[in-house]
């Protein structure tokens, strides 16, 4: 035993290291349920910021929903907006502060639902914010209601009987129309649940800050997730189920990969 | 002497803030009060001292963009008139939850709905009680001349970083609409960025440097025990503007054997009353209440000792008499007499209120 407590030490040493939780990630324990995604994402997120550097120049905007307290996980300065005006308190921070990075982060009811206007206006000016969409259909916070994305025929706690459409009206969609508006210079759909996806959506999140940087316009990564809470099936069970139901209604990949419209281009001739 | 410029009262809210080096506007076009956000574009604020004007989308977005931008530890500010300010309540809470310094500005008009576009004080107790949901106040404070309300978006300012809390200046359609002479404030540099470090790092979301914890703009709490904790700090800081930052103006109440209180545009039709009143051989004084939260209690409560009777004055339905009658205590008579629906009360007609319901005859 003691040859082996040995051989581990000497394994233990900073060539050696290929792993560690970011520094950017506090050591509060994360009051997610088991097998949700969003403790991933915010893994990513704090990894992108340490990796660029800009730990003392970002401000996060977190929502109500289940990310609430992101701000308790994610070592930087952060406001913690009312429910759905996210994008408006990001665009605040923006405008006095030009030269910060600023990203909100929020679910499928936060920014689909109660904050359609704020999201789509906010991207239609091009804001220059990067904003992290977590859409896992349905509201995980308040124990699992109907959300804008929630699919149809799909079981909630206020759609007990599957989503119907004649009650409930359609999915929304709101990444496809967000990559209409020439505020967005960069709309990508991403997802966490293989270590090959995980890979992705960080570079699309590296991506979207760079895009930032470089005030293209607004950068918006739309992140599918899983609430097995929610959806009251296993960690395993709940990936399994979205890649058959929300993946084909929810393709993955870039639906813009660009910059904002050039205004020059469409001023009126007078 | 500063400069001498004949504006409107809207217009006056531009250039002050411009001039007292705040760092951003956020607003929605609403009648009474468009010319604010319609003076800044057209002054082009950015250019001269970097200060942001943003048209948003809603009354919801302006006092969210506030909300975001007060957080960074700027001075900013949005401007509204009543159904908009309704709109801003969620927002407005969520400021004073959060501890944050701004100001708003309500040109009020009539309602309930959509109501009037006629200068009011319909909307005091929104003001002055909370207004949106949970317990808090604003600091409110009630121009009557447009000089005033020159003078008070840099007092706002001063007051709202003071005790970290949202202003309103609660203003009408009329004191927004109207032209008078106007002295401007000089100009004051906005703070830069490393000024607003100084001044507010220990709270405010300017990136954290490494030599310090996060700081994180909320109001959420969600143990009691800590809820409470916090409720309880907001109330002390309430009882200190309370005894510390009440301002009103007396005019003829020494010798006053009935006192008018009114605010605002009412305050100023009051003032002619009390000269009508006087030349009946009745001695009447004016107490205007320049704020209406932290409110004149003391001094009214003091007049009662004094006094035969108070007439409180008001475009609304009697809502600041509940106020005046909460100070009184019951030791002399108290009555109301107003107009609605965006009406203001000829002086004559408060002088008549005044003979009918209290002096008698």
């Amino acid at each position: 035993m003691a040859e082996v407590a040995e051989n581990i030490q000497n394994i233990i040493k900073p060539e050696n290291l290929v792993y560690q939780k970011s520094p950017v990630l506090t050591d509060k324990v994360m009051h997610y349920c088991p097998g949700c995604s969003h403790g991933v994402v915010h893994k990513i997120i704090a990894e992108v910021i340490d990796e660029m550097g800009i730990q003392e120049d970002t401000i996060g905007v977190s929502p109500v929903g289940c990310s609430v307290f992101a701000y308790n996980y994610i070592d930087i300065d952060w406001h913690e907006a009312a429910h759905g005006r996210a994008p408006a308190v990001a665009t605040g921070v923006k405008r006095v502060f030009p030269n910060k990075f600023v990203f909100s982060y929020q679910g499928d009811g936060d920014l689909a639902a109660i904050g359609t206007a704020e999201t789509m206006h906010a991207v239609n000016r091009g804001e220059n914010i990067v904003m992290v969409f977590i859409n896992n259909a349905i509201y995980g916070m308040t124990g699992g209601q109907m959300a804008p994305t929630t699919m149809v025929g799909q079981v909630t706690a206020t759609t007990p009987h599957g989503r119907n459409v004649d009650l409930n009206g359609y999915p929304l969609k709101i990444t496809e129309l967000i990559a209409q508006l020439p505020g967005a210079a960069y709309v990508t759909r991403q997802s966490v649940q293989t270590p090959a996806a995980v890979r992705k959506t960080k570079k699309a999140i590296r991506k979207a800050f760079e895009v930032q940087a470089n005030k293209k316009g607004t950068a918006f990564v739309e992140v599918v997730a899983t609430c097995n809470s929610g959806w009251k099936i296993s960690p395993v069970e709940s990936n399994e189920w979205m890649e058959e139901h929300m993946f084909p209604f929810y393709p993955l990949g870039d639906l813009k990969d660009g910059e904002k419209e050039d205004p020059e281009a469409l001023k009126m001739n007078v | 002497m500063g400069e001498l410029r004949l504006m409107k009262g809207n217009e006056v809210i531009a250039e002050a803030a411009i001039r007292c080096g705040c760092d951003g506007y956020f607003g929605y076009p609403i009648t009474p009060q468009s010319e604010v956000m319609e003076t800044l574009m057209n002054r082009r604020p950015w250019d001269e001292t970097g200060m942001v004007v943003l048209q948003a989308e809603s009354e919801v977005a302006s006092i969210n963009m506030v909300y975001g931008a007060a957080g960074s530890g700027k001075k900013v500010m949005t401007s509204s008139s009543s159904p908009g300010i309704s709109l801003m309540a969620e927002g407005i809470s969520y400021l004073a939850g959060a501890e944050l310094p701004c100001l708003i500005v309500n040109v009020q008009r009539g309602g309930p709905g959509l109501g009037t576009i006629q200068p009011s004080q319909a909307d005091y107790f929104q003001a002055t009680k909370g207004g949106g949901h949970g317990d808090y106040r604003l600091i409110v404070l009630a121009p009557a001349s447009v000089q005033e309300m020159n003078d008070f978006v840099d007092l706002s300012f001063e007051l709202a970083f003071k005790y970290r809390n949202p202003v309103m200046i609660l203003s009408d359609g009329a004191i927004g609409q109207m032209m008078e002479k106007v002295e401007l404030a000089d100009y004051k540099p906005r703070w830069t960025d490393e000024e607003v470090k100084e001044i507010s790092d220990s709270w405010a979301a300017i990136g954290k440097s490494p030599d310090r914890e996060q700081n994180i703009i909320t109001s959420l709490e969600l143990e009691s025990d800590r809820m409470e904790r916090n409720n309880i700090r907001f109330q002390a800081k309430y009882q200190k503007i309370q005894e510390n930052e009440v301002r009103f103006e007396a005019i003829d109440c020494d010798d006053a054997d009935y006192v008018i209180v009114a605010f605002g545009s009412a305050a100023r039709v009051c003032q002619k009353t009390i000269q009508l009143a006087r030349a009946k051989g009745h001695k009447v004084g004016l107490l205007r209440p320049i704020t209406l939260f932290p409110f004149p209690t003391e001094e009214i409560k003091k007049m009662a000792g004094h006094v035969k009777g108070f007439l409180s004055v008001e475009m609304n339905a009697g809502q600041m008499v509940e106020d005046v009658r909460l100070a009184v205590n019951g030791k002399v008579p108290v009555e109301y007499y107003g107009r609605m629906g965006g009406i203001i009360p000829s002086p004559d007609e408060v002088e008549k209120a005044l003979e009918q319901k209290l002096i008698g005859g």
